[in-house]
Parts: structure tokens; sequence; C-alpha cells
């Protein structure tokens, strides 16, 4: 099943036929122990990621979405298996060399936004850019640009406090984008933001991914998020359940809202 | 394995400059102003302790050295063997006697500066804990290691030297109001300024290793932190 649609690469702008790959995973296996037992949360995934798509990844909790999640973002290592981000086997890498890949090539967001505390909007969106060698001229510019960008522009010398839930995402939208980094990766983003506020996120989140082509691969359990995600991957017990084209499962999705809704 | 470092080494390095990180730290310690202070008294009073204890010990040997006639009196007072009765008869026990004080000393003096150890530790250890999301999203964002261990090692000599400075000056303070009553204003006579001074330098090396000895395993600890931490909801 995964194999027949990760061939069938014909998305939405599916005019190119080979598409980039950015995140690819053979054979991705972790097991953890926990004391005598073996506990086994990723089971052989076998996974690619395109450049400039938007995937949205679900699954139940337990299902090792969080694991293959983790992995795909440089966060952890496979017991087995290889992860390629942007062609670079991230097993391969040593310390400093995985913090260059998190400063320049992943954006993360999280679902508790994850803003520094001490530091107001502007401040926070510039880090990366400072970790990553830019002087404080060039990241403020950057930085002034990317607030604007999520619609925080008038707002970037206020702390994370004075700010509220959506705004605070808008922030780490903005600081995820930073370094223009080739993959954003955002865990359940929406899950700490009320309906209205989740869509915001959702939207900005979209135009980001069609405006500057970044790829954006995202852990969620909510629904608004597949009508923007132009694959949707499924992952059960530690595999990959199935992957799904939007187009494919319009439908499914809707209907699946309404069940809920009862 | 080559191919890959040379990619990554093409871009620029990452870096956190020192005028940042000093920016972050004081930051942080004043969002957290209630707890520095606290953290800080301890070092003020193990400061203030040694202080008091190295500057009456170099007013009274000033005193001693004096060995004026009146001054030897309130000294004799005070319990404190002069130079004129160190004769043959009384010197040898005098010198024991003095011996077990000035051990005495090194014992309360290396006790109570081992406390604050223990005290920095703890409190670095909580704003570790606390901070354990935050340390994870720099992780995230870039940081190395060493980064972390900048900012909390920042922190912590902050906290030390602020304490060490308030310390010292509580210290010979109070020594000087008890020298004052016991030796009236011989004190400033015979004021021992190179004396005072060596000790003040003492204590302000002392004061700021102590900050660091004690903030070296919670940052440690914290630069260790995996980045995943970042991810988790239910702190």
């Amino acid at each position: 099943m995964s194999e027949s649609t990760s061939t069938t690469t014909t998305g939405p702008r599916g005019a190119v036929e080979e598409r980039r790959t950015v995140v690819r995973t053979q054979g991705v296996k972790k097991t953890y122990k926990m004391g005598t037992t073996e506990v086994h949360a990723l089971r052989g995934v076998d996974a690619e990621i395109y450049s400039g798509e938007y995937l949205s990844i679900m699954g139940p909790s337990g299902s090792g979405k969080s694991t293959f999640f983790n992995m795909v973002g440089g966060l952890d290592k496979p017991s087995e298996g290889k992860v390629y981000i942007d062609e670079v086997d991230v097993a391969q890498l040593d310390a400093y060399e995985l913090a260059w890949l998190r400063c320049r090539k992943i954006g993360y967001i999280f679902q508790s936004f994850n803003l520094i505390p001490v530091m107001t909007a502007l401040e926070n969106v510039t880090l990366p850019m400072v970790f990553a060698g830019l002087t404080s001229d060039e990241s403020r510019d950057k930085g002034m640009d990317l607030l604007k960008k999520v619609g925080l522009g008038e707002r970037h010398s206020h702390k994370p406090f004075e700010l509220s839930g959506g705004q605070q995402q808008r922030v780490a939208v903005a600081r995820a984008l930073a370094n223009d980094p080739a993959v954003v990766l955002a865990d359940e983003p929406t899950g700490n933001l009320d309906l209205r506020t989740g869509t915001e996120i959702i939207e900005l989140l979209h135009a980001m991914n069609q405006d500057s082509g970044v790829t954006v691969i995202s852990a969620t359990h909510d629904h608004k998020m597949l009508s923007v995600s132009e694959r949707v991957m499924w992952i059960a017990d530690g595999m990959v359940d199935r992957i799904a084209l939007r187009e494919d499962l319009d439908i499914e999705t809707v209907q699946v809202g309404a069940e809920e809704d009862h | 394995m080559t191919e890959q470092a040379t990619r990554l080494a093409g871009g620029r390095e990452i870096v956190l400059p020192l005028s940042k990180a000093l920016e972050i730290s004081v930051r942080s310690l004043k969002i957290r102003f209630g707890r520095s202070l606290i953290t800080t008294s301890g070092i003020i009073l193990a400061i203030a302790f040694l202080m008091s204890v190295w500057s009456n010990n170099e007013i009274i040997d000033s005193l001693r050295t004096a060995n004026k006639s009146e001054i030897n009196l309130l000294l004799q007072k005070n319990g404190i063997e002069t130079m004129t009765t160190n004769a043959e008869g009384a010197s040898e026990e005098a010198r024991a006697r003095m011996a077990e004080e000035a051990s005495k000393q090194a014992w309360l003096i290396s006790l109570s500066l081992l406390v604050c150890v223990v005290g920095i530790a703890n409190a670095m250890l909580m704003s570790v804990t606390e901070r354990f999301r935050e340390i994870g999203t720099m992780k995230c964002l870039g940081a190395l290691d060493s980064f972390i261990i900048k900012l909390f090692l920042l922190e912590s000599t902050f906290q030390g030297t602020a304490g060490t400075v308030v310390g010292i000056f509580v210290g010979l303070l109070m020594t000087l109001l008890l020298a004052l009553i016991d030796y009236d204003m011989f004190v400033f006579t015979y004021f021992p300024v190179t004396g005072v001074l060596e000790s003040a330098l003492a204590a302000c090396v002392a004061g700021t290793l102590l900050s660091l000895v004690g903030a070296m395993l919670p940052a440690y600890k914290a630069a260790k932190m995996e980045p995943v931490e970042a991810m988790r909801s239910d702190t």
C-alpha cells in the first residue's frame, strides 16, 4: 500500500513527476528496553517525504507516531535502519553537526509554543539566526519581515506572556522559518488552541508552504489539518498503515468529522 | 562521512556571542528575581562570615604587632595573647591554644562554604528542572551543549559576584563595629589596610569559585538534556 502511493507522486503540483526527496527513511526500527521487556515503537518504516509538500502524520497515541516524527526531525536516532534528511544520514552526524542540522535545516513548531519566556517576540524569532551567525542587524531585519508575514509586526517587542496562544504560535511559526529551513516540523501545532485560532495557524502554515515552498510535516489529531495537507500518512502499531493523497480522502474525512460530531 | 562533514562545514558555524549570552542570563536572573535573591543571600552570608573572620584576624594581628601597653590591656581583656606575655613560661600553652583556635576557625569556614556550595547547587538544579522545556527548545533551535553550559555558569557567576561583593562589605562592617566596641579608636589607628584588602580579594575569588563549583553539575545536567524534552506537552 505504502509503496504504491509513494511511487506515484503526482500531487496537486503533480506536473513534476520526479520530486526531490527531502526526508527518506529506510527500514527504521526503534526498540526501547523497559526493564526486561522490549517495546517496539517502530517496526520497519519506509517513507519518503518530498521537498515542498505538506504532509500530515496521523495516528493514535502509542502508535509510534511521535517516535517517527522525532526521527524525521533528527531528534532521535533509530535502533535499526537509516534516516536521511536532505540526503544526509542522521546517524553519522556528531553532536555539532546535529546542532547545525537543527539550526539550519529544520524548523520546529511545538504544541505548547515553547517560546523563550525572557525574550521578546522579535528576540525569539532572531535567536536561531544568532546561532547561525547572522549579525544583529541582519537578523533584526529578517526577524521583522517574518513577524510581519505572520501578522505580528506591531507586537515585536511583546514578551510571550503578553501574547495570546494564537499569537505565540504565530511567533513560533516565524521562528521556525528563521533560517530558511528545508523542513518545518509541527508537533500538534493546534493542540493547545481553540477552533478559530487553530484554523488560523493551519492556514498560516499552508500559506507558508505555498509561498516559500517549505516542506511542512505535521503530527496531528486535528481533522482540519487534513484539508490543507497534500498527503496524509497514518501510523499504527509502529508501521505505516497507509499513505493517501488529499484528493482521495476528501469524502472520507468529512465522514470522520461527521461521526465525531455526534 | 567526510563528504557529509564537508557539506556541513560549508555553511557558517554555530555561535552564541558572549554579549547575547550575557543578555540572556541576566534576563533569566531578573525574571526569577525572588529566587535569585535567596541564592544570592546564601552566598552573602557565607562570604560575610569568611570576610569577618579574616578581617578580624588581620585587625588583631595589627593591634598585637603595635604592642602598646594600652592596647595589650584591651587584648588581654578579650582573652588574646599579647607579644609581652609571650615570655618563656606561658608561650607553650598559649601557642597551642592559638593553634587550636585557628584550626577551629578553618573548620568553621570550610563548613560554611560547603553549605553554601550545596545551596547554590540546589538552587541551580531547581532552575534547570524548571527550565527543561526552554533548554530543549534552545537545543532544537541549534544550541550546542556548550551554549547551555555557558548560560548557566554565567548566571551563577553573576549571582556569585553580586553576593560576594555585598558579603564582603557586610562582613567587614560587622567586624569593624565589633572591633570598635572592643578596642575603641585604636582600630583605625592601626587599621591593616593591605591585609584587609588582601582578604577582600581572596574572598572575591572564593565567592566566584564557590558559585562556579556549585553550578557545574546542574549546568552539565542541563547541557546533556535531549532536545526531545521540548516536545513534551505535559509539563
